[in-house]
């Protein structure tokens, strides 16, 4: 009998430590060799994919002058090449060089057709920000760059420039026995505005850099005047914005233009459209300018701002909802079908820190899902588009870098979302009941704001307050102060901006992953 | 069938889920028609809202439940395994799938009936405080549209049932099919406002089961709807039928 006691078996492998490494590679080897999840990855690609291009493919535009259908004239572009409305009425001559203009303004009125509740009426009134005041423009065409000092309808004396620029002046209105007077001063590419009660003491509202002034500008008094936008709910969803037609006048005196000028005072309706010329302007008062004594009248509609009328690139891809749906569910299953199978002992004995066995799993499945929204939009982006100029339809430009956010925010939006969904399978353990919250919580919300029935007002909460708010960081064209528009998430507009959008979504997604770490490390598998 | 029916009735009752599923349906409608009657506003004459639409604006949210129960039914009990017991003990496989067509029928309609009562008592308190009231023209009055309204909800609500029914007899996999019945239902609601061609927006309008078959809840301008009201109810009716079929084909012709 031997006294000591046998030496217990060793591996001779040497002891490897738990690496998160090779968790991720443990995970990764359990998607791709489940047929069906790898499948649901591809199925969302291509499901995405597939929308963009029916939604491409069922616009179309055209603009027929009788019974000749032809492609609509593609909008005038600003200087920082977005598309732009460009409408106004411009009494207008040549500067040659640096100078100066100043204009006394006394009166301001318009008229505002059919407005509710009656819809009966041609009523007069101004719209919040119709504009008139003294101009420096490039050239008498759409598009050219400008700086001016206006009063506007209801936002005071400001100083605009270049479409996207707005900087506020002093408030109120103007009368007879309080006028305004506005001057603009160009140094160069430089442009200063001011504005003076009495013509005499002046106080500077803002300094403006115009590139792309030639030597020669045009100099003048402006009027343009904005439609007026009323939204209704559609009874079949959505909401019908409608814009009423309108018009302003204004009252000058003491126009004074410094420096070299050159030629005759011109009328120009910039950016005029036969077409869209209404009854009213027709039959009752054209723009124009009329002038008697020194004192000036000008007739303007139109407006001088960044367009929001047409179709918006992200579009193509807010049909990923089904995609997004088959995201979850492979998400969900990712991290169930552990449990059913019973695999999660094994997972859970090969590398026990649960904690980092979920955060592999979200390695992997958000990637996952990022990669899938990233290829289809690298697809649908440029084909959709493509599908869109062939059907005529006018795509509003955006930015290369917003183009790339937009398709990396699909990717993210897809990715953060199978992150949630993975991490409310692991907390419920069940798949039905991860899935239908995960649904309920990212796409339901974006669903009810914008194709229901309810309330606007009730999209505005639900976009922000909900993972849905993610759905922002699609948003391709910003919001601006300037321009009355109904900024709704029906019309792409949300109520946070796109990356405090994702980032409550991101919150949202680390909240259940952490919840869900919490409740496994307590339980038994 | 009556044998079916009592073994069905029996495993439902006793699974501690089906009370909170039916619960929720009614609070889910409840709540989210009264978080739209509180926010919507009604300012002047001709707001253009539908009160009914407002009041049963909820459905959306709580059909949800609905599609759950109707899909676990079915698909929870391959997933445990029970379905073999199931068919051992009731060989007429068709009458199983008749059996829990007519349950989930029958707990969509009650669960359906308290949900849509509350939620038109919800709007009949809470929409004159948001401006829908008689000199602005917006009521929610007990009339015939508005009976339709509710009726035509609680009918909607079943047929959902019977769609996520279906579904899971087709599909199986619990989590597969209820992402199959949600997306036919949220999925597709969303498409018709992101395309800009007029005919476009009308066909996939009328293939949508949510926004065709929630047309039966419109009370106003009607004559501007793609599809009337009852004929609206009758596209969800269309996908539950094909769903069914397809599930009753799926269980008779494969081993469970």
């Amino acid at each position: 009998m031997s006294a000591g006691a046998a030496a217990p078996y060793r591996s001779r492998l040497p002891a490897a430590r738990e690496r998160f490494a090779h968790l991720v590679r443990a995970e990764w080897t359990k998607f791709r060799t489940v047929r069906g999840w790898v499948a649901g990855a591809v199925a969302a690609t291509l499901l995405t994919v597939a929308l963009g291009l029916v939604i491409a493919a069922g616009s179309h535009s055209s603009c027929g002058a009788g019974p000749v259908e032809t492609a609509c004239p593609a909008p005038p572009l600003g200087p920082g090449g977005q598309a732009v409305e460009d409408r106004f009425f411009f009494l207008h001559r040549r500067l040659e060089g640096d100078g100066a203009i100043t204009a006394r303004l006394t009166a301001m009125s318009g008229v505002i057709t059919y407005p509710p509740p009656g819809h009966d009426r041609i009523v007069s009134g101004l719209v919040p920000w119709a504009k008139a005041g003294v101009m420096v423009k490039a050239a008498a065409r759409p598009g050219a760059p400008y700086a001016a000092v206006m009063l506007t309808g209801r936002h005071g004396v400001r100083m605009q420039h270049d479409f996207t620029e707005d900087v506020a002046g002093r408030p109120g209105g103007v009368s007879q026995h309080a006028p305004r007077w506005l001057r603009l001063v160009r140094a160069g590419d430089t442009l200063t505005g001011y504005e003076s009660a009495d013509g005499r003491s002046w106080s500077r509202i803002g300094t403006a850099q115009v590139a792309g002034l030639t030597a020669a500008v045009e100099v003048g008094l402006f009027v343009a005047s904005p439609g007026d936008l009323t939204v209704k709910p559609g009874s079949a969803g959505g909401s019908i914005v409608q814009a009423r037609f309108t018009q302003a006048s204004a009252v000058f005196d003491h126009l004074a233009v410094e420096g070299r000028t050159a030629g005759a005072w011109q009328r120009t309706e910039v950016g005029d459209d036969e077409a869209a010329m209404t009854d009213w302007e027709r039959f009752h008062r054209a723009n124009g300018a009329a002038e008697s004594g020194g004192v000036i009248t000008v007739t303007g509609t139109g407006d001088i701002a960044p367009r929001l009328d047409g179709l918006r690139t992200e579009m193509l891809v807010t049909g990923a909802l089904p995609g997004l749906i088959v995201v979850i569910v492979v998400a969900v299953l990712f991290v169930t079908a552990e449990y059913r199978r019973g695999l999660i002992r094994t997972t859970l004995l090969a590398g026990p820190r649960r904690g980092r066995m979920l955060a592999a799993k979200a390695l992997v499945v958000g990637a996952v899902a990022l990669l899938a929204g990233l290829v289809a939009a690298a697809v649908v982006l440029p084909a959709g588009q493509a599908i869109l100029r062939g059907n005529g339809v006018v795509v509003l430009p955006v930015p290369q870098l917003t183009q790339a956010r937009v398709a990396l925010g699909l990717g993210a939006l897809l990715g953060l979302a199978a992150v949630l969904a993975m991490a409310l399978g692991a907390l419920f353990r069940r798949s039905v009941a991860a899935v239908v919250a995960a649904i309920a919580a990212v796409v339901l919300p974006y669903v009810l704001a914008t194709a229901s029935v309810l309330p606007e007002e009730l999209a505005q909460w639900l976009l922000g307050l909900t993972p849905a708010a993610g759905f922002a960081i699609l948003q391709s064209l910003p919001r601006y102060p300037q321009v009355t528009w109904h900024y709704a998430p029906a019309e792409g507009f949300y109520p946070l901006p796109p990356w405090a959008g994702l980032a409550v979504l991101a919150g949202y997604a680390a909240l259940a992953l952490g919840l869900a770490a919490w409740r496994l490390r307590g339980r038994d598998t | 069938m009556r044998r079916e029916l009592h073994a069905e009735w029996t495993k439902l009752r006793t699974l501690p889920g089906t009370g909170w599923l039916l619960a929720s349906v009614v609070a889910l409608t409840v709540g989210l028609g009264a978080a739209a009657d509180a926010l919507a506003g009604c300012p002047w004459r001709g707001c253009g809202h539908d009160p009914a639409r407002l009041a049963l604006g909820g459905v959306q949210l709580g059909q949800a439940a609905i599609a759950m129960l109707a899909v676990l039914i079915i698909s929870g009990e391959y997933g445990t395994g029970l379905i073999r017991a199931t068919l051992t003990a009731m060989p007429r496989r068709i009458a199983v799938l008749a059996a829990k067509a007519t349950l989930v029928t029958g707990l969509a309609l009650a669960s359906g009936s308290l949900a849509v009562l509350g939620a038109l008592l919800a709007g009949r308190l809470i929409l004159p405080g948001s401006g829908f009231t008689a000199e602005h023209g917006y009521t929610l009055a007990a009339d015939g549209p508005t009976l339709r309204a509710a009726l035509g909800s609680v009918l909607y609500l079943a047929l959902v049932g019977l769609l996520g029914l279906g579904v899971g007899a087709a599909v199986r996999d619990s989590a597969a099919a209820i992402g199959v019945t949600l997306g036919l239902l949220y999925g597709t609601a969303a498409l018709p406002y992101l395309v800009g061609d007029p005919d476009w927006q009308r066909l996939l309008w009328r293939i949508s089961p949510m926004n065709a078959g929630l047309a039966v809840q419109a009370t106003r301008d009607l004559a501007q709807l793609p599809l009337g009201p009852w004929q609206g109810l009758g596209v969800p009716a269309a996908w539950a039928a094909a769903a069914l079929a397809a599930g009753a084909v799926a269980l008779t012709r494969r081993d469970a």
